[in-house]
């Protein structure tokens, strides 16, 4: 016998909204983490506090090795505004390392254009 | 095919790299932007998605507290790693405006914009949005790649630029997005592009530099 009708039907428990995850924050600690940013976990790592939460610790087993925020959030199946802000916090508290991302100038140096030219090529 | 990490890192970036680099691959749907994008990169495109809850924009709109709707928008991406030191990331952006809103920043700091277009009779008009939002909201050097397809009817570039109001000096190209060696070459025409146009800027033309 199924229930015709079950009252719990739409309910997850899973769905928690992303402010839920990021402790009511929309925007990073910092604002030096844009989507190409790469991120990797402090060797060794300091012990997370017991407060972390499943999303952080997930994150950081994520980033054991050199991932850009983009695709850890792709991994992770969370939004990239909620990894940036968890991101950001990691990176604050000594457990994650950035290395830059794209800069924030409207221009790339030409230097670097080249190095994308030069590396296109090889391929 | 693209080189694919054989020493069992589960796709992460060699060590090695410190940095990386952004080219958004923009287009209307069903154009090809996944399809080049998968040409190319070294790891299977990964898909994000964003979602938002927009509140009624209406000014002095009390009434409108309520009125709420989730916006969902997805995001294909993928990567290259170049000469070991550089990590190449290509986003699959539609053409549409609240897409720009949404991934505010995506376009900051990029090294352009390939603009891929379907020249079947018919699909241009859907490439039109694209080009307002280059012109209007992402101020980037961009090529425009005409994807072939099967049935795509060669026009002249001339032809293009014309229905397209091109300038002169925008670069357009042909392509096959499935060709990996098609794509890179879209790719590479790009960046060529973005050098061509940044030895142009007065500002980063050195002062006073002798001629050897």
């Amino acid at each position: 016998m199924t229930p015709p009708d079950d009252r719990s039907g739409g309910y997850r428990d899973s769905a928690l909204r992303p402010y839920v995850l990021t402790k009511g924050r929309a925007r990073p600690s910092r604002n030096t983490i844009s989507v190409d940013t790469l991120l990797i976990a402090t060797d060794p790592p300091p012990p997370l506090p017991v407060s972390a939460g499943r999303q952080e610790r997930a994150l950081l087993a994520m980033c054991r090795g050199l991932l850009s925020l983009v695709e850890v959030a792709a991994r992770l199946e969370l939004p990239v505004s909620v990894v940036r802000v968890l991101a950001s916090d990691l990176v604050d508290s000594g457990h994650l390392t950035a290395r830059a991302g794209s800069p924030r100038s409207a221009q790339l140096p030409r230097d670097l254009l080249q190095e994308v030219l030069n590396g296109l090529r090889a391929l | 095919m693209a080189s694919v990490p054989s020493d069992g890192s589960a796709g992460y970036l060699p060590e090695t790299v410190t940095r990386s680099v952004k080219i958004l691959v923009v287009g209307s749907f069903g154009v090809g932007k996944t399809t080049l994008i998968g040409s190319v990169s070294e790891i299977a495109p990964l898909r994000t998605e964003e979602t938002v809850t927009q509140v009624s924009e209406g000014v002095d709109d009390l009434t409108g507290v309520d009125d709420k709707r989730t916006t969902t928008v997805a995001m294909d991406f993928g990567r290259i790693t170049l000469n070991g030191s550089v990590a190449l990331y290509l986003f699959g952006a539609p053409g549409q405006r609240r897409f720009w809103d949404l991934w505010e920043g995506l376009a900051e700091g990029a090294a352009g914009v390939l603009v891929l277009v379907d020249t079947r009779p018919g699909r241009l008009e859907a490439s039109f949005e694209v080009f307002d939002q280059l012109e209007l909201g992402i101020r980037l050097p961009f090529v425009v790649a005409v994807n072939h397809f099967p049935d795509t009817v060669p026009h002249g570039a001339d032809e293009l630029r014309t229905a397209l109001d091109l300038l002169p000096e925008t670069p357009i190209l042909d392509c096959d997005a499935r060709d990996r060696a098609s794509a890179l070459n879209a790719l590479t025409a790009l960046v060529q592009h973005a050098l061509d146009v940044s030895a142009d800027r007065p500002a980063d033309v050195p002062q006073d530099i002798p001629v050897a």
